[in-house]
């Protein structure tokens, strides 16, 4: 683990408030159940996790700093090194694949300029290749940051990222124009629901 | 075709207020009070008699695990625990029942909670579902603010609190004591079975740990009543279902269907057919990728349901239906899973730890073709080797879409290698 830019890490003052509700929801002496919710706001106020915040936590939670490092090396989410404010993740198991990946993966490397794992010079994006993230039938996908593009096309892709570089956030969802995961043109079942008192 | 009246999910493709509000026009969160009043016992039994199967894969029969529980709370409390870790390739239903319907879970909950005499629960849903994570605690602060849940929930005098739990991507925890472990705030590894969650589980206490889906129908059973959902579907695999179709379909979608509808129907009425025509159709993955593909000859007439499936050696594991027309390279995508079992196996057996990468290498030199024809008897041989040898199940949904493959399309593996080795001659 590289920890030679984060010499230190606290909560802010408003993080430290969340992170005692979040220690709040578990009985009292389990609070090492905690330790995956904190570690995330420490990887949304850092953007990564490095060993001081593995010390901080372990301290707020009474757990070992290697009980904490297994954690943090255990599972994917957790940025053990430095990543862009942008991390673009794209999707190539199995029903992406037979979807099409292969050029949405081609066209962000080539609308990026970076492969897997790399970040760009400018440092505003990471580009990682994931396994699946549970949107199959609006293959192919990805993630960038904590929201879903779905339905692309390498020309989507592509025009999503662009956005990005230019400082826009696209709306996320299908990019096609469907409604969700109802088939493209409409859904073949509930179309004649409609429920009293409901609104909008 | 399953009538719309009939469907339990009415909301799932967002088309309307997934709030507390649109929730109660769409019927949920009606008479609660008086459906935990039947008391603990009737609704396990109403669950029973429902026929209910677990909806994350297994198919175990939800009321039946809902017996398993002590029936009075000693000094260990209950837990209700809801596996919201959806990752299983192809498979991405309880998503939609969290962004869109999540009042429905709420509810089941509370009702599953009083089941089986637990004040607390636990949904413990993927890291990557931000966005549904986010819908799910404002549904269950709404339920809060109202007092459906919380003290006094629905007025009942059963004091039920309800937390949502977000994963950090690893696979693996889906299994429900990996689960657990993760909860507890460790490495996602399995535990040793038995003891099984209901007698020792959340912090050592009594756990039930259900799907989404299974819990999220529970209201509406208790609502319309176990003969109402057990008249869909044959005998023993009753209710209506969650579907996800994907792959080589022209129009990829979810949809609640009737249990036991035939596959070639799902397939032709939802999602366009398959592309270029049902002719065209090389097999379908009908359960997620961890069960075994079919070729199209048994895609024909196969009904989707738990024995139907296991009929024909696979399963309807989570009904995740994935597609692949003549156009695939099923040994390509077959080597796509073994690369994710590899990335996922959690290290811990050594069977799967080794066994993964070691299948994954050798159907990487398959799909490339530089490999020996008796190496596929050996990979056969090897994934007898990792299954069945292992705490959990993780190395038997790597060894099995391996068997598949080479069960029903070894031609085209073979046709790799000599295509290989007849461009070095």
């Amino acid at each position: 683990m590289s920890n030679e830019d984060m010499t230190n890490f606290a909560f802010t003052p408003e993080n430290l408030d969340a992170a005692r509700k979040i220690i709040a929801r578990y009985p009292s002496g389990r609070q090492q159940s905690a330790v995956m919710p904190l570690l995330d706001l420490a990887q949304r106020q850092a953007g990564w996790v490095g060993l001081p915040v593995i010390e901080y936590i372990g301290e707020m939670l009474e757990m070992a700093p290697i009980r904490v490092q297994e954690v943090v090396t255990f599972y994917t989410m957790y940025n053990q090194h430095p990543v862009g404010q942008f991390h673009v993740q794209v999707c190539t198991n199995i029903c992406c694949l037979l979807r099409g990946c292969d050029g949405v993966a081609e066209a962000a490397r080539e609308s990026l300029g970076i492969g897997w794992g790399e970040t760009t010079e400018d440092g505003r994006f990471t580009l990682s290749e994931v396994e699946c993230l549970g949107a199959c039938v609006n293959a192919p996908m990805m993630q960038i940051n904590d929201d879903y593009y779905e339905d692309l096309t390498p020309e989507t892709a592509k025009a999503i990222i662009e956005a990005f570089k230019q400082g826009e956030t696209p709306k996320p969802g299908p990019q096609n124009g469907r409604q969700f995961s109802a088939p493209e043109g409409g859904p073949t079942t509930l179309k004649d629901l409609t429920f009293a008192g409901e609104k909008g | 075709m399953l009538r719309d009246q009939d469907r339990i999910f009415t909301n799932l493709y967002g088309l309307h207020d997934w709030g507390l509000k649109g929730a109660q026009a769409r019927g949920d969160w009606d008479g609660t009070k008086a459906i935990l009043e039947r008391g603990r016992d009737a609704i396990v039994e109403e669950v029973k008699n429902s026929g209910l199967r677990g909806r994350g894969g297994a198919g175990f029969s939800t009321g039946m695990k809902w017996s398993f529980m002590p029936k009075t709370e000693g000094a260990r409390p209950h837990y209700l625990v809801v596996n919201a870790d959806e990752g299983e390739p192809g498979t991405c239903k309880d998503r939609e029942i969290m962004r869109f319907d999540p009042h429905k879970l709420v509810e089941g909950c509370l009702i599953a909670g009083f089941a089986v005499g637990a004040h607390a629960g636990y949904i413990y849903i993927r890291g990557e579902f931000y966005r549904e994570a986010e819908h799910l605690q404002a549904a269950i602060d709404q339920a809060y603010a109202a007092g459906l849940i919380g003290a006094n929930a629905c007025g009942s005098g059963w004091a039920f609190d309800l937390y949502v739990h977000r994963g950090m991507g690893a696979y693996i925890c889906g299994e429900e004591s990996a689960l657990i472990e993760s909860l507890e705030g460790k490495k996602g590894q399995p535990r040793l079975k038995p003891p099984f969650p209901a007698g020792v589980g959340l912090y050592g206490c009594p756990t039930t740990v259900n799907n989404v889906e299974s819990i999220a129908v529970v209201p509406t059973i208790m609502r319309r009543g176990a003969s109402w959902f057990a008249g869909f579907g044959r005998p023993k695999n009753s209710g209506t279902k969650l579907f996800c179709i994907s792959g080589h379909v022209n129009k990829p979608c979810n949809v609640e269907e009737e249990m036991s509808i035939p596959l070639k129907e799902l397939i032709e009425k939802h999602a366009g057919g398959v592309r270029g025509g049902w002719n065209n159709l090389l097999g379908v993955i009908p359960g997620g990728c961890s069960v075994p593909v079919l070729p199209k000859e048994t895609c024909d007439d196969v009904l989707m349901d738990f024995d139907a499936l296991r009929d024909v050696r696979s399963g309807l594991g989570t009904a995740a239906v994935i597609v692949m027309d003549k156009s695939t390279d099923i040994v390509r995508a077959i080597t796509r899973l073994s690369r994710f079992y590899k990335h996922e196996s959690c290290g811990q057996c050594t069977p799967c730890r080794e066994g993964t990468g070691w299948m994954w290498r050798l159907m990487e030199r398959i799909d490339a073709g530089n490999a020996r024809i008796d190496e596929i008897d050996l990979l056969e041989q090897v994934t007898r080797q990792v299954e069945g040898h292992t705490i959990c199940a993780l190395a038997d949904a790597a060894a099995w879409p391996i068997q598949g493959l080479i069960r029903h399309f070894r031609p085209l593996m073979e046709a790799k290698i000599q295509a290989r080795s007849q461009s070095a001659a």
